[in-house]
């Protein structure tokens, strides 16, 4: 989708990662702006149940995102709509599914963050933390199973789903297996309102990563640079056969838990602490550093995605809502066997 | 020739392996030394890279079959003993149980559930875990009773295209026998009418079938007639199959080896009384384990579960009304 640059580069190494760069910062501005839109509508009472932002982990999650390709698997965070949007999820999906119109992949039946493409790769997460590393390990399984080779799969977790049984069985069962599996923890403070001190009491969580065998990696989750080097280069150790791959990255979620709530709670002196700026900013600055994009160009980006966002609502504004009269109320594909009570 | 029920869920496993390529087994032990129960014997030696072993991890086994299932496998799971699967509850009832309904795409895997009581097995070795699982919406719960069942409902589990907990009573594993395999079978989802009778009809499932059928035979000798149903599946329940029987009996009494709070038997009285409260000659009747964990020595744990005993006692009560 995204294939602008401002001027030709070097040849090699240098243009394709500027190339990345640029990608990913267009996902992180998309994201940004989304999520920005659906606080509003949050906001205006347009939103039925909670409202959760990746403010401040766009960096993390588009890095996952550009660092997939289409056969590839993601299991997305609650804060991820950055990697989503770089993995193939349409914009409308997501709002789609904030709004619960039947035309959206949960047709009403979930909401919010609980969306996905199965067939694009893209699983709809239950709210059980961890829960999902398995089920992506069952999919590599079954790739695998079923003869095809190079495929990766990524499952984003934060700090909190690490203390989850889910979570460690599901990381032991993938080194077990020898699956190309990718697990990046957004470290990004607290869990809901749970800080660090309260959620674990090891250094660092990526000194996990040798307990279960896979090769750990650290990250500063603010920069878009090192996030894309760093989840670039796991995820291709992974596709080629590698250990199964921890990334831990470090960040400061820049809103809520939900947008329900004030995050109050979070310490002043982490939010003044230059280690955790806004990663959309320091990846802008960079931009403008490199020479890889000026003002005018970044404008012209936000406003195609503010553009891209408003069309969005506005379709899924005009769609009517589920009707409970034409719902399927069976929670069976095996219509015979459902018990078929009204 | 014989065959144990034990075997026949060998047997029905060897079969949809061989007869499917998507199907494969994953459980505790099930790979080279053949299961726990030895209900995978010599099946990874068969199917080499199709019957593999899993750590102890249940949440994980279940949680990887939903993404097999996903991309298209037909996993059957063994849970060592149907206890353990508490530990994988979340990812069978919030993650396969939920797949169909949230997104359209079907979840086929078969969890298969060694459960029920055993003298000697103990409070974590023996429970019945049919009621919590047939609560949840987006199961298919079956309780094979027979050997022929186990046989043929462990196939269409497999064919399904939606989760099944497929409920095997330990008990029956290596005592119950028939001679040969079914080629035919009832459809899932139909309760079978194990025993005609005109007195009374006693509603039962897996291995309690077996006990309302030796009850049955004590009244007979009695002058009574006891007709019993074995619902095969308790979800879905074949409440018209029930509905018929009390029609003609007039009296019911239902039995499982479940705790006595909620589940299958309340449901069975429950529909009963609703739909077909002018059937009844009698109030209707359950009969339950005792409402305490599954005790140790095979005094208390016979005294716990409903037996023949026990069942024909509550019969005797029920026909005097």
């Amino acid at each position: 989708m995204f294939e602008t640059v401002l001027k030709p580069g070097a040849v090699g190494e240098d243009s394709r990662f500027r190339e990345t760069y640029l990608k990913a910062f267009r996902w992180m501005v998309l994201a940004r702006i989304l999520d920005d839109k659906l606080a509003s509508l949050y906001r205006a009472g347009k939103i039925h149940g909670g409202v959760f932002l990746g403010r401040g982990q766009e960096a993390l999650s588009a890095a996952a995102g550009v660092s997939l390709q289409p056969g590839d698997v993601f299991a997305p965070l609650i804060r991820d709509a950055a990697g989503r949007l770089a993995f193939g999820e349409p914009v409308i999906d997501a709002v789609r599914t904030f709004m619960g119109s039947p035309l959206g992949p949960m047709r009403g039946r979930d909401g919010n963050v609980h969306r996905g493409r199965i067939d694009q790769g893209i699983l709809p997460m239950i709210s059980h933390l961890g829960a999902m590393i398995s089920v992506v390990n069952g999919m590599l399984w079954a790739k695998r199973f079923n003869g095809k080779k190079g495929m990766v799969g990524i499952a984003s977790i934060g700090e909190g789903a690490t203390s989850t049984g889910a979570c460690h069985e599901a990381m032991n069962q993938a080194a077990i297996e020898k699956l190309p599996l990718v697990v990046v923890i957004a470290n990004n403070q607290y869990a809901y309102s749970t800080p660090n001190s309260r959620q674990f009491a090891c250094e660092s969580l990526a000194e996990r990563a040798v307990g279960y065998g896979f090769e750990g990696h650290s990250v500063d989750g603010t920069d878009l640079s090192a996030c894309l080097n760093c989840v670039g280069d796991a995820v291709e150790k992974a596709r080629s056969g590698g250990r199964p791959q921890l990334i831990v990255a470090q960040l400061l979620r820049l809103c809520g838990h939900g947008e329900h709530d004030d995050a109050s709670y979070v310490d002043s002196r982490l939010k003044s602490n230059p280690d955790f700026r806004d990663c959309l900013k320091v990846a802008e600055d960079e931009l403008l550093e490199r020479g890889w994009a000026n003002d005018e160009l970044i404008s012209g980006w936000r406003a195609e995605a503010a553009k891209t966002v408003e069309e969005a609502v506005a379709t899924t504004q005009r769609e009517a809502a589920p009707d409970p009269f034409k719902e399927d109320w069976s929670a069976l594909s095996t219509r015979h066997l459902c018990e078929g009570h009204d | 020739m014989s065959i144990t029920y034990l075997e026949a869920i060998r047997e029905a496993q060897a079969r949809a392996l061989a007869d499917d390529p998507r199907v494969f087994i994953y459980g505790q032990d099930v790979g080279v030394f053949g299961g726990a129960f030895k209900a995978t014997k010599n099946l990874a030696n068969q199917f080499p890279g199709r019957v593999l072993d899993a750590p102890i991890s249940e949440d994980a086994i279940i949680g990887m079959s939903v993404g097999a299932a996903l991309e298209g496998l037909r996993p059957i799971i063994e849970m060592q003993f149907a206890d353990f699967s508490t530990v994988g509850f979340n990812q069978i009832v919030n993650q396969a149980a939920t797949m169909f309904w949230r997104t359209t795409r079907i979840c086929p895997i078969t969890v298969r559930l060694p459960f029920g009581g055993t003298s000697g097995s103990g409070p974590f070795h023996s429970q019945t875990m049919e009621t919590i699982y047939a609560h949840y919406p987006g199961l298919v719960v079956m309780t094979p009773a027979s050997v022929e069942d186990a046989y043929s409902m462990l196939l269409e589990a497999v064919a399904i295209d939606d989760p099944v907990i497929f409920c095997e009573h330990k008990l029956l594993y290596y005592h119950l026998k028939a001679e040969k395999l079914p080629t035919e079978a009832l459809p899932v989802g139909k309760a079978r009418i194990t025993r005609e009778g005109r007195d009374m009809t006693v509603v039962a499932y897996s291995a309690m079938v077996h006990e309302a059928i030796a009850a049955a035979d004590e009244l007979a000798l009695e002058g009574y007639q006891i007709e019993v149903v074995d619902l095969r599946s308790v979800k879905p329940l074949d409440t018209d199959t029930v509905m018929a029987s009390v029609a003609r009996t007039g009296r019911l009494l239902c039995v499982g080896e479940s705790w006595p709070w909620g589940g299958v038997t309340a449901e069975v009285v429950a529909r009963v009384t609703q739909e077909g409260f002018g059937l009844l000659d009698a109030p209707p009747q359950r009969l339950n384990a005792k409402d305490t964990p599954v005790p140790y020595h095979p005094n208390l744990w016979a005294a716990h579960r409903p037996t023949a005993r026990r069942i024909a006692a509550a019969a005797r009560n029920l026909l005097r009304q």
